[in-house]
């Protein structure tokens, strides 16, 4: 069989399989439970009944991720290139950028509401703390680990510092620092996520999907929390995806990881 | 051509050039004296850690040595634009292609557009690559990744290459194909070549000179001519007068090797093998 198709089929056979085994499982409970596990008719339904809400509350949720997102990259390669470049403050500050990772968001949540108030920005900087530290770490790493040769070619060649930084440092870390990029794109929308669920604004309807399911909870609104489920669910796919393919398109060319068919063979 | 100075003074000179690593470090190399011309193509030999590629880091300038001078055209190395080297892996950028890849120390040196430009055609001409220019490495067979690295030093137009084990990980046809061109595109520009190898065969195929250097420390055990007739092509390596410099050269190194108790056994030694004389390049006194 055609492999392309195949690798088109393969997964759409199974997304079948596993709707037909919700139903399945749904109907196989006693009728007093199966609320736990509503039918697939009602959580569409959901989707219909809170459509707007639900809309909004992604739109949110995803702005706030990206944000968070984004602020984590910039800064992450601002800091790993200063990193990358003196020993002194990778000793200095590395145990402390662990630290931040390190940081329970539970506990810091009530803090940062009484500092910046709850809503976007507070989100934003949870999400920032929650998909920083790969990002720093792998570029960091990256930019370290050039091949010796090179770096004696460039020594050869009298490059100044900053030539061998940009030039030789930073591609060859590009793939470290997509790797980074990818982890931190799954975490970032759950981090938007449970940030929004912690020290989201519940006001004025600038609340997103943590703040949403918490409402459906509290509302015993169960096909509507699977319909936010598969939500931020979407959210982490689509970005991780888009992460995906702008590391294809800086990286194919030359990075055999990246290269076309060469995992297939 | 003109006909050459009756002294041409040396491109090349060491004098008491020593080296350890760390200052109650063993030392590394003795102090050397060493003077190659303008031209010569020498190749070193010795068995390992006799300090081989650590003289070609001294002369490139990637190291200090720690006593002693040696300089390059009147220069210390460090400072000077007449080197050039190419390394034991391609060390090519992978991000690059063939063509990015040659200029890549031309830009180190903001070297104008359009000088770039030839520079790096001419390069790639010589080395047989001017088709794959747009190509990128990991497209290329090691022989051709080996050739982007030639053609990315050669494009500096140096006075001296340091070659440091270049072809030692290609096979042999390969081997053998790069080291013709190398001697064609030697001919043509007359740099001053200083070739690391393990390779005796290849020391002789290519060389106007060996230097076979002994370990622990290293120092010059022997330097001899390699008066073959240039230009050399395949044919020469059946020829009687190659073969037999190739069998003086390897039974001189193994002597060294056995002496220095890091060779073959003693007893496998075949009997009646001594090391043939020969007359060595004669040597300027020490200042």
């Amino acid at each position: 069989m055609n492999p392309r198709l195949l690798r088109w089929l393969l997964p759409i056979v199974f997304a079948a399989l596993l709707l037909a085994g919700w139903q399945a499982l749904h109907y196989s409970l006693e009728p007093s439970r199966r609320f736990l596990l509503p039918d697939l008719p009602r959580i569409a339904g959901a989707f219909q009944d809170h459509g707007p809400a639900l809309l909004h509350a992604t739109r949110y949720t995803a702005l706030t991720a990206l944000g968070g997102f984004a602020l984590a990259a910039f800064v992450a390669v601002g800091s790993s290139l200063l990193l990358a470049s003196s020993p002194l403050l990778r000793i200095t500050l590395y145990p402390y950028l662990m630290a931040l990772q390190m940081v329970p968001v539970i506990i810091i949540a009530p803090i940062l509401i009484l500092w910046v108030g709850p809503g976007a920005p507070s989100v934003i900087i949870v999400t920032f703390l929650i998909s920083f530290f790969p990002l720093v770490v792998n570029t960091t790493q990256g930019l370290l680990s050039v091949d010796r040769a090179q770096v004696d070619l460039f020594r050869m060649g009298r490059a100044s510092r900053f030539q061998e930084l940009f030039l030789l440092r930073t591609p060859a870390a590009l793939p470290y620092f997509f790797t980074g990029l990818r982890i931190s794109a799954i975490l970032a929308p759950i981090g938007a996520l449970t940030a929004d669920y912690l020290v989201g604004s519940t006001t004025g309807g600038k609340s997103g999907l943590g703040i949403t399911a918490l409402l459906f909870s509290s509302r015993n609104e169960i096909p509507a929390l699977y319909a936010t489920a598969l939500l931020g669910a979407a959210l982490g796919f689509i970005l991780v995806s888009a992460v995906t393919a702008l590391a294809w398109l800086a990286l194919h060319h030359w990075h055999d990881s990246y290269a076309p068919g060469d995992s297939d063979k | 051509m003109q006909a050459p100075h009756p002294v041409p003074p040396p491109l090349i000179q060491l004098r008491a050039l020593a080296k350890r690593f760390g200052p109650d470090g063993p030392p590394v190399l003795a102090p050397l004296d060493l003077d190659i011309r303008a031209g010569e193509f020498v190749s070193i030999l010795g068995p390992s850690g006799c300090g081989k590629s650590t003289l070609l880091r001294l002369l490139s300038g990637l190291a200090e040595p720690s006593s002693g001078t040696l300089s390059v055209g009147g220069h210390a190395p460090g400072g000077s634009d007449d080197l050039a080297y190419v390394f034991q892996d391609p060390t090519l950028l992978p991000w690059l292609n063939v063509s990015a890849n040659v200029e890549t120390l031309l830009r180190l040196r903001h070297t104008p557009a359009a000088e770039l430009a030839r520079r790096r055609d001419a390069a790639l001409e010589l080395v047989g690559l001017a088709t794959r220019a747009r190509a990128y490495p990991r497209q290329l067979s090691g022989g051709q990744k080996m050739r982007v690295s030639l053609a990315r030093a050669l494009a500096l137009e140096p006075r001296v290459l340091l070659l440091d084990e270049p072809f030692g990980a290609l096979d042999e046809m390969t081997r053998d194909r790069l080291g013709e061109e190398l001697l064609a595109i030697h001919a043509r520009q007359r740099w001053t070549a200083l070739f690391v190898t393990h390779s005796v065969a290849e020391a002789v195929f290519l060389s106007t000179r060996v230097i076979i250097l002994a370990a622990q420390p290293g120092r010059i055990a022997h330097d001899l001519a390699i008066d073959l007739p240039y230009p050399r092509n395949h044919d020469i390596r059946r020829d009687p007068a190659y073969l037999r410099l190739v069998a003086e050269v390897s039974a001189r190194l193994r002597a060294l090797d056995i002496e220095s108790g890091m060779g073959i056994l003693p007893m496998i030694q075949p009997r009646g093998m001594g090391v043939p004389p020969m007359i060595p390049t004669p040597q300027p006194p020490a200042p």
